[in-house]
């Protein structure tokens, strides 16, 4: 016997390892059960990862832009409505009034990581016969980089953006047939036009935005839009991009700028999120309960077994608290235990998958994704599981009259 | 004058009170025992022997009546206090499946002591040891008790029964399970711990030529002491 550990951890761990047999088929049952739960949470986890990495790749977390201008309704002098009917008018591109000072509040905002005025706008792109419209990006790179990670994904070229330079996506390279160093003329409504060098050529892992995306410097875009010291948007990174939409609530709050978080342009993803998450919350519920009773059954035998032991117990002076005690550990332990081995099952499980599901490219289909809190927060739901499943045998055990129970 | 170890006033239990099967297994037991006191308690199967064993072994409460250990009423304790008392001034020896199986010799001696003060120390294992020296079985005591024989696993009873040093041990047919050699040897030893340590016994037995080399002998019939 330890001399550190107290009564009831010694006669807990003495009963659970007397009973070997069933210890280990209990504690298999459990393993079984947390594994499934590791496993579970691993690949959600690893796959919100991957969707988030595909959906926030080319687009921040939150975008301030100005918002859309209305017609006001004809009024007379006084204030009466005139003509109650309004036409939306069209929206054009116009730059965001006090766009210095706003930047600034989104610096000093808690939350926020990552500030970046930019300017977008149409533009036609021409090569030879070749020419597409684009979305022109003004950005600058010191910044803007630090939100959308462009030369993480630059495939051939480099991530420069001087006056003269553009980077473009593979697709429009494709389409254009162009490549880096190749001219491209960039041309919009307004007339003006600029020619420019390919840097670089992006590939933001999708094909739309491939195509439709390329990035200039913010002073190129400034003059190309005749906008000169102006831009239409400030993109912003958070910390958490689970709070992105209450952080664009609050910024939409407190200033007159229109914040749309990634989960707003992304609702119909965001649900898919959600659902996957309420779907892996009920398996660990039930997996859970089956663990649950699973523990609860083994001890409530173990308590019937053990009734002469308990009896003799309590003649030897063992309060009705100390007997709960011993049964609550044990189911303590019993949860833990398998806890343990069930959280290296799920872990091992979830590599193995993620090692043998490859792209066709070899490259891996999902990021993994092994949180220590997965495992800590398993471990402690499944001690909790055990305790609670061994309350009933337990108050059953320590409500044991011990004159019955010494007659067994 | 030392209150005696254990007095019982006009002590009776009923089961099933208040309904129609309502039974009463013991009527107004009047029982002293005295420090030293060496007493076999005797009687027919269904007598009501273990029903008092129990009840003064503070396990069960009696219907009406008065129990007294060393002169403390215990009519008024709470269960825990029961408990508490029971532990410390009261050690048992049953017949059957005596020690705890997961546990060795000395691992069930020190039992008591650990339930009492929840770590283990040197002084609890020095304790157990001797206790387990003085009933023969120095050279077994890191065997399971599962791994003892009968004999040997009355004895480490008995050592756990003096392992908080008791005022009075109960023994419940401690050698029923035995045999001959090994019961005599067993009832010897109790004989010599009441010699030596002047603790009380109450041995329940079938055992007419054991009973006879107690001290008193109380028989119960029909739930009643004759005297």
């Amino acid at each position: 016997m330890k001399r550190w550990m107290p009564f009831e951890w010694i006669a807990a761990s003495r009963f659970l390892l007397e009973g070997r047999l069933q210890t280990l088929f209990i504690i298999g049952g459990v393993a079984i059960g947390v594994g499934v739960i590791v496993f579970m949470a691993g690949m959600l986890s690893s796959l919100e990862a991957n969707f988030i990495r595909r959906v926030l790749t080319s687009q921040p977390h939150i975008q301030l832009v100005v918002p859309d201008q209305v017609a006001r309704p004809l009024r007379n002098g006084g204030g009466v409505i005139e003509d109650a009917t309004i036409q939306r008018p069209a929206q054009r591109i116009i730059p965001m009034n006090q766009w210095p000072k706003i930047r600034d509040q989104m610096l000093a905002m808690p939350g926020i990581t990552g500030v970046s005025p930019t300017l977008s706008g149409s533009a036609l792109v021409a090569r030879g016969e070749a020419n597409r419209a684009i979305n022109l990006v003004g950005v600058d790179p010191a910044t803007y980089f630090g939100i959308v990670p462009i030369p993480d994904y630059i495939v051939a070229g480099e991530a420069r953006l001087t006056s003269e330079d553009i980077i473009i996506g593979t697709e429009l390279a494709k389409t254009l047939g162009a490549t880096v160093g190749d001219k491209l003329g960039v041309s919009v409504v307004s007339g003006r036009n600029r020619v420019l060098t390919i840097a670089g050529i992006v590939d933001l892992g999708n094909k739309g935005t491939n195509l439709r995306n390329t990035y200039v410097a913010l002073r190129t875009a400034q003059s190309l839009e005749g906008m000169i010291g102006g831009v239409t948007t400030i993109d912003l990174t958070v910390a958490d991009v689970w709070d992105a939409e209450i952080i664009a609530q609050q910024i939409a709050a407190m200033t007159d700028i229109e914040a749309d978080s990634w989960i707003a342009t992304n609702a119909q993803f965001y649900s898919g999120i959600k659902a996957q998450i309420m779907g892996n919350t009920m398996i660990r519920v039930f997996v859970a309960l089956s663990v649950a009773f699973g523990i609860a059954a083994v001890l409530v035998v173990s308590v019937i077994q053990r009734s002469r032991e308990i009896g003799i117990l309590r003649a030897m002076g063992t309060s009705r608290g100390q007997i709960l005690r011993v049964f609550l550990i044990q189911g303590g332990l019993l949860g833990f235990l398998g806890s343990l081995f069930g959280a290296l099952m799920g872990a091992a499980g979830i590599i193995e998958y993620h090692a043998y599901t490859m792209q066709p490219d070899g490259t891996e289909l999902f990021p993994l994704v092994l949180d220590r809190w997965l495992f800590i927060d398993t471990a402690l739901l499944a001690t909790l599981t055990g305790l609670l499943a061994a309350l009933a045998p337990a108050v059953r055990a320590a409500r044991l009259d011990p004159v019955v129970a010494i007659r067994g | 004058m030392a209150s005696p170890v254990l007095r019982l006033e006009k002590v009776c239990k009923s089961y099933n009170i208040g309904q129609p099967s309502e039974v009463e297994v013991l009527h107004d037991i009047d029982l002293i025992l005295e420090r030293d006191d060496f007493l076999a308690l005797m009687g027919p199967s269904g007598s009501g022997k273990s029903t008092l064993l129990n009840i003064i072994g503070l396990l069960d409460r009696p219907t009406s009546g008065r129990l007294f250990i060393n002169g403390q009423d215990t009519a008024a304790l709470s269960d825990a206090e029961l408990t508490h008392l029971r532990g410390h001034t009261i050690g048992f020896v049953f017949q059957y499946h005596n020690l705890i199986s997961a546990f060795s010799a000395r691992e069930n001696v020190e039992m008591p002591l650990l339930v009492d003060r929840t770590f283990l120390s040197p002084a609890i294992t020095a304790r157990a040891s001797a206790l387990l020296a003085r009933v023969g079985l120095e050279r077994v005591m890191n065997n399971l008790a599962m791994n003892l024989s009968g004999g040997q696993q009355q004895r480490a009873a008995v050592a756990r029964a003096l392992a908080m040093s008791p005022d009075l041990v109960l023994a419940d047919e401690p050698t029923g399970n035995l045999d001959t050699k090994s019961a005599d040897s067993v009832f010897e030893l109790l004989r010599e711990v009441n010699r030596d340590s002047h603790t009380t016994f109450l041995i329940v037995t079938h055992n007419v030529d054991l009973a006879r080399r107690c001290d008193r002998i109380v028989e119960v019939v029909d739930g009643r002491i004759e005297a």
